[in-house]
C-alpha cells in the first residue's frame, strides 16, 4: 500500500476555485449559519466564500463566539463604569480577562466561564475542559494561575441521570484541576430539577502577575513569527462553539459528543510552566489562547488586534490526524494549545524552552501589514479576508424581547404555608437538605492545599489566597447565584447575587474590587428568556454602579434548554477582593468559648423563592428585598472588624437564613453556642420561624470577643446599622441551643448535614 | 536555564533554627510536579537552603539530601512515577541513596517515584473508593530514627493533609512482614484508614533509615495559617497546624550533627 502525501489528497477549495464556481452550494446550514449571516459573508468577501473561510465564519459569528444576541445588553457593563470604577483596573472587558491593581505591583486577572452543553452531553471531558480553558485565558494575560473555583447546578438530586453527570463533572474537575497544582478554593452546588436536561458547568480560575508583566492578544510587528505551541491538533471539538454551545437540546437530533474536546491536563500543566518562562524572558509579543474555534480565532483576533495582516500556511499545523481537512483543523478545538508572536531574534530562545519542556511547536507563518489574514494550504490560496469582519464584525442582533405573561401570576403567588410546630425537625431537615447538606464529598476531591498559599477554602464564605509571602497581600473570591430569584424577578435576581458575592467576599475580612459574571440563560430566540436576559444584564450593570465595583470580563451561555423549557435564568457573580494581609481573614466558624455572637441587619418576613418555600416545593412571590446601602455598611463593618481585630468569625445570612447561618457556623469548628431569640422577634416584629428561617439580605452573624464588643457596638452605633446580642459560644456543650425553641447536639447535625451527598453518590 | 518562578517570594514566616542554613537540600521537578515550590518553602521555613533541582540534570548540585515532592509526574500516564524513574536525575539519586548515605525523602507522587525506583518496597494502586480524595490526616510516627523522623518522639502522633488519587500502599504479605518486623513502617494511619492501604500503612523507610516514603503531605503543615486547622499536639489557630515541619528539621539537624 503507498500513502501519498498529504497535500493532494483533498479537492482544496481554493480562493481561485470560489471565484469560478459562484454558484457550488455550501453547506452553511449545517455549520450553524443563518441564510442572513451567510448572505453576509458572500457580500463581506465580493464572492461565495471558501469551505475553509466558510468554517472561520461559522464559528466565528456563533452564539458562543460573537456575542451577537447579547452584545447589544453587554454594553452597559461599560457604559455603566464610571471613572472612579476604574482606578484600579488595569485591563477592562475585551481581552482574554481583565485584570485588576491590588497594590505594591501586584495585579490580579480572573474570569469565570462555561462549560455547560459539553459537559451535558460528556460529563468528565466536559468539566475538565471547562477548567483547562478558562485556565489557558489566565495564562495568556501573563499570570500564574494560582487557584480555580466552581459554581455547579445539576438536576434533581434523586433523578435517575444526576448520578451520572455528578460523578462525570465533580471528577472532571478535580482529575483536571488538581493535576494542574491550582488549589480549589470555592464554588457552589444546586440542585434543581429545571437543570435536569442542561446542568450548569461554571469555572473560575484567578492569576496573579506584576504589572508590568500584562500580556496582551495581538500580533504586532511586521515580519514577526507566528508559532502554534503545545498539544497536536486533532477532530475533537469541531464545531463545539458553534453547534454544540450555540444551540438548545433536542431528543430528536444525534448525539453531539464528537463535539466535545477531550483534555489532557499534563499537557497544560507543562504548558503553564512553559509560558511563564516564555513571559520571564519576554520571548513573545502576543500570545493568544486557543479555545472556542481554535485556530480561526487565535488567528483572526491576533491579526485583528495588531497591525492587521497575517500568513499562515496551515500544512505545518502538527496533527493527531492526518486526515483532517482544513476546515477541520481551523474548526478543531483540541485543548493545551497556544499561539504566540515571536521576534525573528527570539526564535532561537523560543525553540530553546520548547525544547526544555519537551512542548511540540510549529511555526505557522509571519505578521503582516497587508489588513488580510491569507491562509495557505501547500502554497495555494485557501482563506483571504479582512481578519477584522471574522473577528469583530459578526453580526448584531436586536432580539425581540417581552415580558412573560406568566410572571404577574407567579409574583402574585406569595408562600403562605403554616409555619412548622416542630422548628427542631425544620432545622434538620433544612440542613439535610440537597442544596444546603455539607458539600464535603465534592470539595474532598480537589485540592485546597497545593502552592501552599490558601488561607481560606471551602466551607468558608470565600476563598482566600495569599498572593505575597513577604507582605501577606492576598485576595479573596466568591461566587453567588440563585436561579429561584432570578426567576421571579431576574432584574433583582442578578442584583441579588452582586449582593452576595460581595457581601461574602467582605465577611471573609476582604474589601470588595471587581467582578466577573457568567450568564446562563435559555434561547435567546425566545423574547421571553430574552426579556430575562436583558433584565438581569441591566440589573447586575446598575448595581455594580451602585456598590462601585466593575465588571471585568466573563462569559455569556445560552442555549441552556431542552425542547422548549429553558432553565431558571441564572446569572452567575464572581467578586474579588483584597487583602492588606490575609493572617487577617475571618472563617466562617467561631471557637472561643463565652465570645459574644451578634447578628447584624434587620429581618423581615421574607419567604418567597427561600430553601424552605423550596423544601414545601413553593416557587413565587417576590424575591428579598434589596438595600445595596445596607449591603455596603455591612461591608464595611465586616472588613473594619477584621482589620481592628473586632470578631473572631463571621458567616453571611443567605440561602436557608438564621438557621443556615447559626448551624453551619457552629459545624465549622464543632463548637456549640447558646442562642437566644426572642428578642430579634419582638424587635424585628416576626415570629420564631420567620426569624431562622426568612432570607433577608444585607445580614451576617460575627463572633466577638468580650474585650471587644464595646469597640465593636460603638462603630455599629456610629454607622447606624442595626444589631443584636443573640447569644454565646459555648464550647462546653457540643450543641446548638436555641433557648425555649429546641436544642440540637451538633454530632446530630452533623450527621444529618453530612449523610446526604454520600447517600445519593457515595 | 532556571526553572525558578517568579511569583514566590520569601516567606515572612519566622525560621527555626538559623544554624541550619548550611544545609542544602534538593527537590526534584519533573513536568508534571506540582509541590516542589511547597517543599522548597518548607525547607526554608525549617531553616535549611534548598535547592531546585531538574529531572533531566545529571548535576546533583552537592545537595546533602533530597526530597521528591508531590504532584502528578509526566501525568501519572501509563503508572504513577513510571516513567519519572527512569530520568537521569535519579540515576545520580538512586546510586546515592542505596548504600544509605543521602537522605531522600518521597512525598507522595515522590513515594510512587521511589518504589518504582525500587529505593522502596511496595507499590500504590488507586484508592479503594476510586476518588481523589483531600483530608486532613492523623498519622502515629511509628519510628522516629530515620533521617526524616527524629524530630518526634517515638510514638507521637501528627495531623498533615494527604491529597490523592493513587494513595493505596500494597505489597506481598511477606514484604509487609518485613517491613513490621524490621521496624521500618514509618507512618500509619490513624482514625480509620482513607484509602485501603495494607495495615493501615502511610509511610516506609529503607534498610538504612536514609530513604523514607509517605502519601501525606507534611510539607502542607509546616506554616501557621495556611497549613491544617487541627494539631495533634493541642489546640491551633484557625489553619494553624504546623506537625509536618518535624520532618524537616530532622533531617536538617542530622545533617549538621552529622
Amino acid at each position: 500500500m503507498t500513502t501519498e502525501t498529504t497535500s493532494k489528497k483533498f479537492n482544496i477549495d481554493t480562493v481561485e476555485h470560489a471565484e469560478q464556481t459562484p454558484e457550488q452550494p455550501l453547506p452553511w446550514a449545517e455549520l450553524g449559519l443563518k441564510e442572513n449571516e451567510y448572505d453576509r459573508v458572500v457580500e463581506i468577501l465580493g464572492r461565495r466564500p471558501t469551505a475553509a473561510e466558510l468554517a472561520m465564519y461559522s464559528v466565528m459569528w456563533s452564539e458562543h463566539c460573537s456575542y451577537k444576541s447579547s452584545k447589544v445588553h453587554l454594553r452597559q457593563f461599560g457604559d455603566k463604569v464610571t471613572e472612579e470604577m476604574k482606578e484600579h483596573l488595569l485591563v477592562g472587558i475585551g481581552e482574554n480577562a481583565g485584570v485588576v491593581d491590588i497594590g505594591d505591583g501586584w495585579a490580579v486577572t480572573f474570569k469565570v466561564e462555561s462549560h455547560n452543553h459539553p459537559s451535558f452531553v460528556e460529563p468528565y471531558q466536559g468539566a475538565a475542559t471547562g477548567v483547562g480553558g478558562i485556565v489557558r485565558d489566565i495564562i495568556s494575560m501573563g499570570a500564574r494561575p494560582v487557584a480555580v473555583m466552581d459554581p455547579l447546578r445539576f438536576g434533581a438530586i434523586d433523578h435517575p441521570d444526576t448520578p451520572r453527570l455528578v460523578h462525570g463533572i465533580v471528577s472532571g474537575i478535580g482529575g483536571y484541576g488538581n493535576s494542574l497544582g491550582l488549589p480549589n478554593i470555592g464554588g457552589e452546588v444546586v440542585f434543581d430539577s429545571v437543570y435536569q436536561g442542561n446542568p450548569l458547568v461554571n469555572a473560575l480560575a484567578v492569576g496573579v502577575l506584576r504589572h508590568e508583566d500584562i500580556r496582551l492578544a495581538n500580533a504586532s510587528g511586521v515580519g514577526n513569527k507566528v508559532v502554534l505551541f503545545g498539544a497536536r491538533t486533532g477532530g475533537d471539538g469541531i464545531g463545539g462553539a458553534s453547534v454544540l454551545a450555540s444551540e438548545s437540546f433536542d431528543d430528536a437530533k444525534p448525539s453531539k459528543r464528537p463535539a466535545v474536546q477531550v483534555g489532557d491536563p499534563f499537557a497544560e500543566k507543562v504548558l503553564i510552566e512553559c509560558c511563564l518562562e516564555l513571559f520571564k524572558n519576554s520571548i513573545v509579543e502576543g500570545i493568544q489562547d486557543l479555545g472556542a474555534a481554535g485556530i480561526s480565532c487565535a488567528t483572526s483576533e491576533l491579526a485583528s488586534n495588531g497591525d492587521g495582516g497575517m500568513h499562515v500556511e496551515l500544512t505545518n499545523v502538527l496533527l493527531r490526524d492526518p486526515s483532517l481537512t482544513p476546515g477541520e483543523i481551523l474548526m478543531s478545538e483540541s485543548q493545551e494549545r497556544m499561539m504566540a508572536v515571536v521576534t525573528p531574534e527570539n526564535v532561537a530562545a523560543f525553540e530553546a524552552i520548547m525544547d526544555k519542556w519537551n512542548v511540540e511547536y510549529s511555526w505557522l507563518g509571519e505578521v503582516t501589514d497587508t489588513g488580510r489574514l491569507i491562509i495557505e494550504w501547500d502554497g495555494e490560496k485557501i482563506v483571504d479576508v479582512d481578519p477584522r469582519t471574522v473577528a469583530h464584525d459578526g453580526p448584531v442582533y436586536e432580539r425581540p424581547y417581552s415580558r412573560p405573561v406568566w410572571l404577574d401570576g407567579v409574583q402574585a403567588d406569595s408562600f403562605s404555608a403554616e409555619a412548622p410546630t416542630d422548628l427542631r425537625a425544620a432545622v434538620l431537615e433544612l440542613m439535610a437538605s440537597p442544596n444546603m447538606c455539607s458539600k464535603d464529598w465534592i470539595t474532598n476531591q480537589y485540592d485546597r492545599y497545593v502552592q501552599g498559599n490558601t488561607a481560606l477554602a471551602m466551607p468558608d464564605d470565600a476563598g482566600v489566597v495569599r498572593v505575597d509571602e513577604e507582605t501577606g497581600l492576598g485576595i479573596a473570591l466568591s461566587t453567588d447565584a440563585n436561579g429561584r430569584y432570578s426567576y421571579l424577578n431576574p432584574y433583582d435576581g442578578a442584583r441579588l447575587a452582586l449582593a452576595e458575592a460581595y457581601r461574602n467576599v467582605a465577611t471573609s475580612g476582604a474589601k470588595p474590587m471587581a467582578v466577573t459574571d457568567c450568564l446562563n440563560f435559555g434561547s435567546p430566540e425566545d423574547p421571553e428568556v430574552m426579556w430575562q436576559f436583558a433584565e438581569s444584564v441591566r440589573g447586575l450593570a446598575d448595581a455594580c454602579q451602585e456598590l462601585g465595583v466593575p465588571v471585568t470580563g466573563g462569559n455569556v451561555s445560552l442555549y441552556n434548554q431542552t425542547g422548549g423549557v429553558a432553565i431558571h435564568p441564572t446569572p452567575v457573580v464572581g467578586v474579588l477582593g483584597v487583602f492588606d494581609d490575609v493572617a487577617r481573614r475571618t472563617p466562617s466558624g467561631w471557637r472561643e468559648d463565652g465570645q459574644a455572637i451578634y447578628l447584624l441587619g434587620t429581618t423581615r418576613n421574607e419567604l418567597d423563592g427561600s430553601e424552605w418555600a423550596n423544601l414545601r416545593g413553593h416557587l413565587g412571590g417576590q424575591p428579598p428585598a434589596l438595600d445595596l446601602d445596607a449591603e455596603k455598611t455591612l461591608a464595611a463593618i465586616l472588613v473594619n472588624s477584621s482589620r481592628d481585630g473586632m470578631i473572631d468569625a463571621a458567616h453571611d445570612l443567605s440561602e436557608g437564613g438564621l438557621a443556615a447561618a447559626l448551624s453551619e457556623a457552629a459545624l465549622r469548628f464543632g463548637v456549640g453556642a447558646r442562642i437566644g431569640i426572642d428578642e430579634l422577634c419582638e424587635r424585628d416584629g416576626i415570629d420564631p420561624f420567620t426569624a431562622l428561617f426568612s432570607e433577608s439580605q444585607a445580614r451576617a452573624i460575627v463572633s466577638v470577643p468580650r474585650s471587644e464588643e464595646v469597640r465593636f457596638n460603638d462603630m455599629c452605633t456610629a454607622r447606624n446599622f442595626p444589631r443584636i446580642r443573640i447569644g454565646v459560644v459555648d464550647a462546653e456543650n457540643d450543641a446548638l441551643d436555641v433557648q425555649g425553641h429546641f436544642t440540637l447536639p451538633l454530632a446530630e447535625l452533623k450527621e444529618a448535614h453530612e449523610a446526604t451527598l454520600p447517600k445519593h453518590f457515595g | 536555564m532556571t526553572i525558578e518562578t517568579p511569583l514566590i517570594g520569601h516567606s515572612a514566616a519566622e525560621v527555626v533554627d538559623e544554624s541550619l542554613s548550611g544545609v542544602r537540600v534538593g527537590v526534584v521537578t519533573f513536568p508534571g510536579t506540582l509541590d516542589d515550590r511547597d517543599a522548597l518553602r518548607a525547607v526554608r521555613i525549617a531553616g535549611g537552603t534548598g535547592v531546585q533541582l531538574w529531572h533531566g540534570d545529571h548535576d546533583l548540585k552537592d545537595v546533602d539530601a533530597v526530597i521528591i515532592p508531590g504532584g502528578f509526574s509526566y501525568g501519572d500516564y501509563l503508572r504513577a512515577g513510571a516513567i519519572s524513574r527512569f530520568a537521569p536525575l535519579m540515576e545520580q539519586i538512586t546510586a546515592a541513596a542505596s548504600g544509605g548515605s543521602l537522605p531522600v525523602l518521597g512525598i507522595c507522587n515522590g513515594f510512587q517515584v521511589l518504589t518504582e525506583a525500587h529505593l522502596l518496597p511496595g507499590s500504590m494502586v488507586k484508592n479503594n473508593h476510586l476518588h481523589f480524595l483531600c483530608k486532613d490526616q492523623r498519622l502515629l510516627v511509628e519510628n522516629s530514627s530515620t533521617a526524616w523522623t527524629s524530630s518526634y518522639g517515638e510514638g507521637s502522633e501528627i495531623v498533615v493533609p494527604l491529597k490523592n488519587q493513587d494513595g493505596q500502599f500494597v505489597a506481598d504479605e511477606r514484604t509487609l512482614d518485613e517491613l513490621e518486623g524490621e521496624g521500618r513502617v514509618v507512618f500509619r494511619y490513624v482514625g480509620g484508614n482513607p484509602n485501603g492501604s495494607r495495615r493501615d500503612i502511610a509511610g516506609i523507610t529503607n534498610e538504612h533509615g536514609n530513604v523514607v516514603g509517605l502519601m501525606p503531605h507534611p510539607e502542607h503543615a509546616v506554616e501557621p495559617g495556611f497549613g491544617p486547622d487541627s494539631s495533634a499536639f493541642g489546640e491551633v489557630e484557625v489553619r494553624g497546624g504546623v506537625d509536618g515541619l518535624g520532618i524537616f528539621t530532622s533531617v536538617l539537624q542530622k545533617l549538621v550533627n552529622k
